[in-house]
C-alpha cells in the first residue's frame, strides 16, 4: 500500500477560502493560491478544494482560481462542488485540476462517473458521499435519500470512481473523532481506496483514521493554526503512521 | 526554441508539467510536432488520458515515429505514467493497444491490494517517495526502479520513463526532473 495520505479541504466561494482559517503567518488567508502553496510546502500530501457557492458566475472565478493552483503547486489536488456533467469535469481539469469530486450530480445521473472515468482514468474521479443512519444525504448532509451508504459505494467504484471520499454527517465539525465503524465498512466492501472525513479534532483522531483507511481529510484542525501541519505531522507519525518523509529544498 | 518539448497527444492537462519546467527555470512547449521532437534539446512524454486515444493521436500526427527516430538519434526522452506505458510494445488497456515499441515489455492491469495504486510510495533503489496514480503496471526486461514490487522506472539506452509523477511529487519530483533535464 502506498503511505497514508493527509488531505487538507479548502472551501472556496467566489475565488476566496471561506470558513476558519486563521491568518497567523499568512499575507492573505482568504486567497486560495497563496493557502495551497503554504499547505503543500507545509507537508500536505494532496489538496482538496471544494466550491460550495458553484453559481454561474462563481464557475469561471473558480476556473481561473484552479489554473492559478496548477502554476505553483507540486502536489496532486481534487476540486468538487457543483461538478454536473462531463463539460464541468473536462473544464476542471483541462484547467489543472488532477481530479474532480462527485457529490449529488453521481447520485441523480450514476453514468456521469463512468463517462468521467472513460475519459480521463479512474485515477480521475472522486465519488464523495455524505453518510449518517445508513443512508446517503444531500445538500451538505440535510436531506436524507432512500439510498444506502454501502451498496452506493460499491455501485460508485464499478462505474469507475477511483476513490470514496466518506463524510461521515455525524461527526462532521464536531472534532471528537471520525466514525471508524462507517470508515472500515464501506472500505471493505470495496476495492478502491477511501478518504475517511469528518471528525478530526487531534493527531491521534487522525492517526486512528489511517491506521484504518487510505487518507484522511482534515480541515478545522489545520485552518485554525496553518503553522502548525508539520507539527501535526510529526505527531503523527510519532502515533505510528508512516507518512511521507518531506524533503527540503536543495 | 523552447528547450523542452512537452509531447501533446490531445487529452487532458500537461499544465502541471509546464508549470514544474518552468519552476526549475525551464522554457517549454505543448506539441506534436515530428520536427520538433526530433531537434529538441530533451522530449518529456506525459502522462494523461487513455491509451487509446493517445496511440491514435501520436500516429496521426506523426510524432510516434518522431519519437522513435529521436530514440534512435540517442535523443533524451522521458516518460510519465501513461506516457511510459505508451512506449512499451503494447498495454492490455483499452481492450489492447499497440505502443511505440522503443522498448520490449507490455502493461497488464495492476495487481495491487487497491486498484486504482493512489498515493506517496518508496521508490527502490532511488529512496525518495514519489506521487503514484495507476491501474496498470509495465513488465519490462528493462525495469530499473520498483515501488512495493511494481515497475517504478524503466530505461534503455535514452528513454527513461517513470511510473510516477515527478511534476506532482514536491520536491523529490523537481530534483529528478532537474536531474533528468541535466543529462544531455
Amino acid at each position: 500500500m502506498p503511505l497514508a495520505r493527509l488531505i487538507p479541504c479548502l472551501d472556496v466561494a467566489n475565488g476566496r477560502v471561506v470558513k476558519g482559517v486563521n491568518f497567523v503567518g499568512l499575507r492573505d488567508v482568504g486567497d486560495p493560491v497563496e493557502l495551497a502553496a503554504f499547505y503543500s510546502d507545509g507537508g500536505a500530501d494532496e489538496l482538496v478544494f471544494l466550491d460550495i457557492a458553484a453559481t454561474p458566475d462563481d464557475v469561471a472565478t473558480m476556473t481561473s482560481v484552479i489554473a492559478k493552483v496548477a502554476d505553483v503547486l507540486e502536489i496532486p489536488f481534487t476540486v468538487g462542488g457543483g461538478v454536473r456533467s462531463v463539460a464541468d469535469a473536462t473544464r476542471i481539469i483541462e484547467s489543472g485540476a488532477d481530479r474532480v469530486s462527485l457529490n449529488s450530480a453521481a447520485l441523480a445521473s450514476p453514468w456521469l462517473i463512468s463517462a468521467i472515468a472513460d475519459r480521463y482514468g479512474s485515477q480521475a474521479v472522486v465519488v464523495a458521499i455524505d453518510a449518517g443512519d445508513g443512508v446517503v444525504h444531500t445538500h451538505g448532509g440535510r436531506i436524507a435519500t432512500n439510498t444506502a451508504t454501502i451498496p452506493w459505494a460499491v455501485e460508485a467504484a464499478e462505474r469507475g470512481a477511483g476513490e470514496i471520499l466518506l463524510t461521515s454527517i455525524r461527526q462532521d465539525g464536531k472534532r471528537t473523532g471520525f466514525d471508524l465503524e462507517l470508515t472500515s465498512a464501506v472500505r471493505s466492501a470495496v476495492s478502491v481506496p477511501v478518504i475517511a472525513s469528518g471528525g478530526a479534532g487531534s493527531p491521534e483522531h487522525v492517526a486512528e483514521a489511517l491506521r484504518i483507511t487510505d487518507a484522511a481529510l482534515i480541515a478545522s484542525i489545520v485552518h485554525e493554526n496553518p503553522m502548525g501541519l508539520p507539527g501535526l505531522r510529526r505527531e503523527i507519525e510519532n502515533l505510528g503512521i508512516n507518512l511521507r518523509p518531506l524533503k527540503e529544498r536543495a | 526554441m523552447s528547450d523542452v518539448i512537452v509531447v501533446d497527444y490531445g487529452a487532458g492537462n500537461t499544465r502541471s508539467v509546464c508549470a514544474a519546467l518552468t519552476h526549475l527555470g525551464h522554457t517549454s512547449e505543448v506539441t506534436s510536432t515530428p520536427e520538433k521532437i526530433e531537434r529538441a534539446s530533451h522530449v518529456i512524454l506525459p502522462g494523461v488520458g487513455s491509451a487509446k486515444s493517445a496511440m491514435e493521436h501520436l500516429n496521426e500526427t506523426g510524432a510516434a515515429a518522431a519519437l522513435r527516430q529521436r530514440f534512435a538519434d540517442e535523443g533524451q526522452i522521458l516518460g510519465i505514467c501513461l506516457g511510459m506505458q505508451l512506449a512499451l510494445d503494447a498495454s492490455e488497456e483499452d481492450g489492447g493497444v499497440e505502443g511505440i515499441g522503443l522498448l520490449n515489455g507490455v502493461v497488464t492491469r495492476l495487481d495491487a491490494e487497491r486498484v486504482p495504486r493512489l498515493g506517496w510510495a518508496l521508490v527502490e533503489p532511488w529512496g525518495d517517495a514519489y506521487y503514484f496514480a495507476h491501474s496498470f503496471a509495465a513488465q519490462s526486461n528493462d525495469v530499473v526502479a520498483t515501488s512495493e514490487g511494481i515497475t517504478a522506472a524503466v530505461q534503455r539506452g535514452s528513454f527513461l520513463g517513470v511510473q510516477f509523477h515527478p511534476e506532482k511529487s514536491a520536491q523529490a519530483g523537481l530534483d529528478f526532473l532537474e536531474r533528468c533535464l541535466s543529462l544531455a
